[in-house]
């Protein structure tokens, strides 16, 4: 098996390379040959050896973490959509039915995101980054089930276009690009993305009023309007309730946040520190919610998946800090004193990914300053 | 003795680390002065094809400072001159006497007596100057500085390279002939740096100078890093860096008058059929000094034979001299590792990799730390832009930005190359970044890039 594929990356290299009838796809033959096999490139400098880990391994770490809260949201899409339409289904049955929803979007999230970064790869001749196979997983996850597909589309293509490529693509960044596509159906399409009905499969366009007393509200929504949650702790903790697809069960996100951290690909420091400044925060703003804030919304994903991004986040060991707790903090300000939007934690984390290289510039300063005394000349 | 710990870094565990013992001395057919051993050397030439010089004769000397020459480390004959593009000089070829004829030098009777001027014309016209090193930007010293500090790592922390403490063992008198030298140059102290593991080093014996210890993985035996932690470099100061076994150099020369650049260096590396140490002299083939142990040629790496990397260094500061290169100017160790020209069928998304080791915990080579892996130079992945933070800095004991620092040369701003520690670093030092990035960057070539930009602009 392993050779016949080697053998056919072979055989068909020649047609794909430069010169070859289709080289100008060479970019995205080199994706998949990569991916196939490491390749055979050597070290050239005076460093001879090289750690087996890149950014394969890396991005894959990741999108193996997102795995338990996205199987999560599979079986919670089917439970809501049985809970607000009386079904008795059962577990098999909930998974396939969140399995059937969630395809088309993860399928629209990765052609459109992947179609434009295999072409700028190709436009620019360099190697295709894998920075978008984490992207476009967790786009569909922090939407709701029912999004249009065309409004998923559209943001995909704003988030890689104009969130990434226009900086120069994976690395340069200056947002999480899953983020900002959330932010543009946010702020281009508010009625896509507000209301009790688009969390919950098929509430959207039911015709019939569904079951007796059913509220398919957020309990970001009910602690907004009631002052309470709605739900109890341990329903938002395990998350069987109405939210975007991926983000409600705190459980299921805090083992993939074990994986992250067990494995130190996301910063251990931008977590905590988060969490201590959202709880921190409560405490003063809202002290009869404070551990129901953490569980609600998109507080938990958030921490563990986005604003710990390497490249939107701070790069400092100190910055991680201070961005990690601020985060925290502008999460709950948002949520409690701004009535326009009552998930902060979407802006909490873009303004921060806006701070970040400020925080950086006062951290990496004492380093300069401390250089600059040191000075035997000035000039 | 101050200990200093360093806690940042990674020790490497390879397969072919060298034995302590001397097999023998290598006696080559030819030996070769290389130009590009000296970094900044524009080479003029002083002999010709067929010219008998002594050991210690000049074979060339620096356009720019005619007084730092390059010696012959033979007696013997000009066997070729061999020039590359643009008849750029590549290498000159001598073909050894059977007993060496010496250039003689005056011997210096009393060094604590003698003043700077009288070590220092020893030092150039012997041709020993160019082991001296100065910080920054790793070039030979000038000979009109004072440097605020002489600094000297008497101990190798990277894998697979020489046992200094071995390699000097029976030198210590004539080291100590040469701390006593080089203290004439400073106005500041002579640091002399050990391991504070293992075994101990014979220099702490050493008189007049400044004994420190350092603990930790490697850097920690990198001159660099000692520096940074003993008088750190700002901008405008010069600190030298010699090696060790240029001092027993140095320490002959001014006791016997004669250049005598004979020294002990390591063979290591999976790839050597054994790992020791010989005797022999800079710019001897590596094919020669190989021969003394032979090579492994039949190796598979997941089906494909893949061939030797002959490295004149260690494998994170050498030079891939090939085959017929010969043994670098200031190295004490060739290694003798796998290329890496093989494809590793899905290797990325394998749970478990056990050949290869991994500073990551996304592999799971941490749960086996006492294993030791042969290493070879496949890169493991394709270069991407920086991505991963944090990582450089935990293998880097120095108060250093590295990405920042980096970042500042890719965009060639000198305002913030000095603000970030140009002036502090060598490639070596950030050996390890270079290792450990996922990204595969091309750490220490943009430092060097950085450095000779610096080199150009403030020249």
């Amino acid at each position: 098996m392993g050779n016949f594929i080697l053998k056919t990356i072979d055989k068909l290299k020649p047609t794909f390379s430069k010169g070859g009838k289709l080289g100008w796809l060479h970019s995205t033959f080199e994706a998949f040959e990569t991916f196939a096999a490491v390749p055979a490139t050597t070290t050239k400098g005076k460093i001879h050896i090289k750690d087996c880990v890149d950014l394969k391994r890396v991005m894959s770490t990741v999108i193996f973490a997102l795995i338990p809260p996205f199987l999560f949201g599979m079986w919670n899409t089917g439970y809501q959509h049985s809970l607000a339409f009386g079904l008795d289904w059962g577990l098999l049955q909930n998974v396939w039915f969140g399995f059937y929803k969630v395809l088309p979007l993860l399928i629209v999230s990765y052609v459109v995101g992947l179609g434009i970064e295999f072409a700028v790869a190709q436009a620019r001749g360099e190697e295709v980054n894998e920075g978008f196979l984490v992207t476009g997983f967790i786009i569909p996850m922090i939407m709701p089930i029912d999004i249009p597909l065309w409004v998923l589309a559209l943001s995909v293509a704003f988030a890689v276009i104009f969130g990434k490529e226009i900086f120069g693509g994976t690395g340069m960044n200056i947002w999480n690009p899953a983020l900002l596509a959330r932010a543009f159906v946010f702020f281009a399409y508010p009625s896509v993305i507000s209301g009790d009905t688009i969390w919950i499969e098929g509430l959207t366009k039911a015709a019939a009023p569904v079951v007796d007393g059913f509220s398919g509200a957020t309990p970001l929504a009910t602690l907004a309007e009631t002052g309470v949650a709605g739900h109890s702790f341990l329903d938002m903790f395990i998350g069987w309730i109405p939210g975007s697809f991926g983000e409600t069960s705190a459980l299921a996100i805090l083992i993939g946040a074990a994986i992250l951290l067990f494995s130190g690909v996301a910063s251990w420091k931008i977590m905590l520190s988060c969490l201590a400044g959202a709880v921190g925060m409560a405490f003063v703003a809202d002290s009869a919610n404070v551990w129901n804030h953490l569980v609600m919304g998109g507080f938990a994903f958030g921490a563990v998946y986005m604003a710990t991004d390497p490249v939107s986040s701070s790069q400092t060991e100190v910055g991680k800090w201070i961005y990690g707790f601020l985060i925290g903090v502008l999460c709950i300000i948002l949520r409690l004193f701004n009535p326009g939007y009552r998930e902060g934690m979407m802006l909490a984390i873009l303004l921060m990914n806006t701070m970040a290289p400020l925080i950086d510039w006062c951290v990496v300063r004492p380093s300069i300053r401390r250089r600059e005394k040191r000075a035997a000349v000035t000039n | 003795m101050e200990t200093i710990r360093l806690r940042k870094g990674l020790d490497l565990k390879l397969k072919g680390e060298p034995q302590k013992k001397v097999l023998k001395t290598i006696t080559p057919e030819v030996v070769a002065v290389l130009p590009s051993d000296f970094k900044g050397v524009t080479p003029r030439l002083l002999v010709k094809e067929g010219d008998t010089v002594k050991a210690g004769q000049f074979v060339f000397a620096d356009k720019k400072c005619e007084q730092i020459g390059f010696s012959s480390p033979v007696s013997g004959t000009v066997k070729a001159i061999v020039r590359g593009e643009k008849r750029k000089l590549l290498s000159v070829d001598i073909t050894p006497d059977a007993t060496t004829q010496y250039a003689q030098f005056e011997p210096i009777a009393e060094v604590s007596k003698a003043t700077r001027e009288d070590i220092q014309q020893r030092l150039l016209e012997s041709g020993l100057w160019a082991n001296i090193i100065q910080r920054p930007y790793g070039t030979i010293a000038k000979p009109t500085d004072t440097p605020k500090a002489i600094v000297i790592s008497a101990f190798n922390s990277a894998p697979l390279a020489a046992d200094i403490n071995f390699a000097i063992k029976d030198d210590v008198d004539a080291i100590q002939i040469a701390v006593n030298a080089l203290a004439k140059f400073t106005t500041g102290k002579v640091y002399v740096n050990v391991n504070a593991e293992g075994n101990a080093s014979p220099l702490t014996r050493l008189q007049n100078v400044q004994l420190t210890a350092f603990k930790g993985p490697h850097p920690a035996g990198n001159v660099g890093v000692q520096i940074a932690h003993l008088c750190p470099i700002g901008k405008g100061d010069i600190v030298w860096t010699i090696k060790p076994q240029a001092l027993t150099a140095i320490g002959k020369l001014l006791s016997k008058g004669i250049y005598d650049v004979q020294r002990v260096i390591a063979i290591s590396g999976n790839r050597a059929k054994e790992q020791c140490y010989v005797k022999c002299l800079p710019g001897t083939p590596v094919k020669d000094i190989v021969a003394a142990v032979g090579v492994k040629e039949e190796v598979k790496v997941y089906g494909e034979k893949i061939g030797v990397r002959y490295i004149s260094g260690n494998p994170l500061c050498g030079e891939n001299v090939g085959e017929n290169g010969f043994l670098g100017f200031y190295d004490d160790t060739v290694t003798l590792i796998s290329e890496g020209n093989y494809r590793e069928l899905f290797g990325w998304a394998k749970l478990i990799r056990t050949k290869k080791y991994s500073f990551s915990k996304s592999y799971f080579s941490w749960l086996t730390p006492k294993k030791r892996y042969n290493a070879d130079s496949n890169t493991n992945g394709g270069v991407r832009p920086f991505v991963v933070s944090g990582l450089y800095e935990k293998v880097l004991p120095m108060d250093i930005y590295p990405v920042y620092l980096l970042k500042a040369i890719i965009t060639e701003d000198i305002e913030k190359m000095e603000q970030f520690g140009i002036y502090e670093v060598l490639p070596e030092d950030l050996a390890l970044c270079e290792y450990v990035c996922p990204s595969k960057q091309d750490v220490c070539k943009i430092v060097q890039d950085g450095i000779d930009l610096m080199l150009k602009e403030m020249a």
